[in-house]
């Protein structure tokens, strides 16, 4: 599919690998393969392992059984082919820090000494805040920013170091529909620009659906990878849930809802969204 | 005022105490690790009163303490609720344990008061060398570690992801926080010490979202602090740990009142 990599090594491959998080088993013995320049939409139920997953593709996780291969190499190994984006914490969302200086203090964190931005370094973080089209927010502080706002500068931060493979954590949560879409398009663009494979988690399939090549659902356990109109029906999604799931798809949307109780099968989402 | 050699050195040791405090409080402020620096400062209080108990020289007892308590703490890692109960219990036994280490002492009830509300008019020149010094080791240690503490305190997360050890930085730091706590309970004492700690760097961050101006900021700011609080002191013959209090607390209620990021220009406030 994507060839413009020009690489036959995958960018994520997992064998049999089992996850576990505080000792209970997340993943069991998945399998799947994911190719350089790809755009993945990870989706599942709360807790069906979708962070744990990046923190075992970025090594972090200190109980893996089965192998994870990153580029051909060991997850630590290649962690600066790796651009992260966590979950916004809550606690900086009144910090009084220039977002220049809070994507600046991405960069390079584990040299030691004082962080002095100059020269290729300084234009890197400046380059990273224009792809993210953050250069009127660059000499704001963080508490003057907005939700959509925050999350484009810790995309800004994840692109530091032109990063192989983007693992972003819900860049979408609590945001509106048109800032959504605007940050989904903003992630496309640069996927299609620097060539990155793109793992992307979110509670809703709906906004991704223009900007995906693949989808990998998480739930029970297992996973399922392939197209959309593949993985996100009923079948394959009652096994993930381990109920019975129906997949209304209307108006190029799909919903998902519970067969038995007619609910919508995530949790909070009155609008019946995945 | 400088006629006298005990204020020439008071002042000296407010200078180095500024200069210390400045950046490190920084720091605390923005990891919010204030109650972990104030417990850090009890802490101090048993070793140092444990040291006077020994006949040795109290900073001794304060650093080893502080240092020590720094650590464990850093180790403890970041689960904050389970965290601050523990810290808060380690609190309250290292004041008792000082307590206990005084009634053994009686006859240094003085020096209890010392710990306590601070005595920068009693510091001594070799007193003053040992604050240098310690000043300078911490400040170089800080230096050391900053680009990962930075990142570290933004996002751990991030961080982690690129290799920093959040335990291993929260670990260092705290021992650094442990010496400045040990400079600056000379100056202010053990129960007033967060006002000298906290107060100038968090009004910096007020006036500057700019965080390596809001660090050297916090040196001067801290240092309108203890100098201001040591000349009203021999002009009101109050003590000067009072005036430092009361100043700190102006001027963090000043940069409040002042239209926030004041430095950074004509900018919208947040």
């Amino acid at each position: 599919m994507n060839s413009e990599a020009g690489s036959t090594v995958p960018a994520i491959m997992l064998e049999g690998v089992t996850l576990r998080r505080n000792g209970h088993v997340v993943l069991d013995r998945v399998d799947f393969s994911i190719r350089q320049g790809e755009f993945i939409g990870v989706l599942g139920p709360n807790g069906a392992g979708k962070s744990t997953l990046f923190r075992a593709i970025l090594g972090l996780l200190p109980e893996v059984t089965g192998n994870i291969q990153v580029f051909g190499a060991r997850p630590r190994k290649a962690d600066r082919l790796i651009g992260y984006l966590p979950q916004m914490r809550a606690d900086l969302l009144d910090a009084d820090i220039r977002a220049w200086d809070f994507v600046a203090s991405a960069q390079h964190p584990s040299r030691w000494g004082l962080p002095i931005y100059r020269g290729a370094d300084k234009r890197e973080i400046d380059e990273a805040i224009c792809l993210v089209e953050g250069e009127h927010l660059a000499q704001r502080p963080l508490s003057a920013l907005s939700g959509g706002e925050r999350q484009r500068l810790l995309l800004a931060q994840a692109l530091l170091g032109n990063p192989r493979l983007l693992l972003l954590d819900e860049p979408l949560v609590s945001l509106d529909p048109r800032h959504q879409a605007n940050v989904v398009a903003l992630i496309k663009g640069i996927q299609k620009r620097r060539s990155v494979t793109v793992l992307f988690t979110s509670h809703e399939i709906n906004p991704l659906l223009g900007a995906l090549d693949r989808v990998l659902y998480l739930g029970g356990g297992q996973a399922a990878i392939g197209a959309v109109n593949d993985i996100v029906t009923g079948p394959v999604l009652s096994r993930l849930y381990g109920m019975p799931i129906e997949v209304v798809h209307t108006a190029g949307h799909y919903f998902v809802v519970s067969a038995e109780s007619g609910v919508a099968a995530e949790s909070g989402a009155h609008h019946v969204c995945l | 005022m400088f006629a006298y050699d005990f204020m020439r050195t008071a002042f000296l040791a407010g200078l180095i105490v500024s200069i210390v405090v400045g950046p490190i409080g920084y720091f605390m402020v923005l990891r919010r690790e204030i109650f972990a620096g104030h417990a850090l400062s009890h802490i101090g209080f048993a070793g140092a009163t444990g040291a006077i108990l020994f006949g040795l020289n109290p900073i001794w007892g304060l650093l080893t303490l502080t240092v020590t308590g720094g650590v464990v703490m850093g180790r403890l890692g970041d689960r904050v609720r389970q965290r601050d109960v523990a810290i808060g219990i380690v609190l309250a036994l290292s004041l008792g344990l000082g307590t206990l280490f005084l009634h053994f002492y009686t006859s240094y009830a003085r020096q209890g008061t010392a710990l306590l509300f601070g005595n920068v008019l009693g510091i001594t020149p070799e007193a003053l060398v040992i604050l240098a010094v310690l000043g300078a080791l911490s400040l170089i240690a800080l230096g050391v570690i900053a680009r990962p503490l930075l990142a570290v305190s933004l996002d751990p997360d991030m961080a982690e992801s690129k290799g920093v050890s959040p335990a291993l930085m929260a670990m260092l730091f705290l021992a650094i926080v442990a010496v400045a706590v040990a400079e600056a309970v000379q100056v202010v004492g053990i129960l007033l010490l967060l006002s000298l700690l906290i107060a100038p760097p968090a009004a910096a961050a007020r006036l500057t979202c700019r965080i390596w101006f809001a660090v050297l900021l916090s040196i001067p700011l801290a240092l309108l602090v203890t100098w201001g609080g040591i000349t009203a002191a021999y002009l009101t013959d109050w003590p000067v740990s009072f005036w430092i209090s009361a100043l700190a607390a102006l001027l963090y209620l000043i940069s409040r009142l002042l239209p926030s990021f004041l430095l950074d220009g004509a900018r919208k406030a947040a």
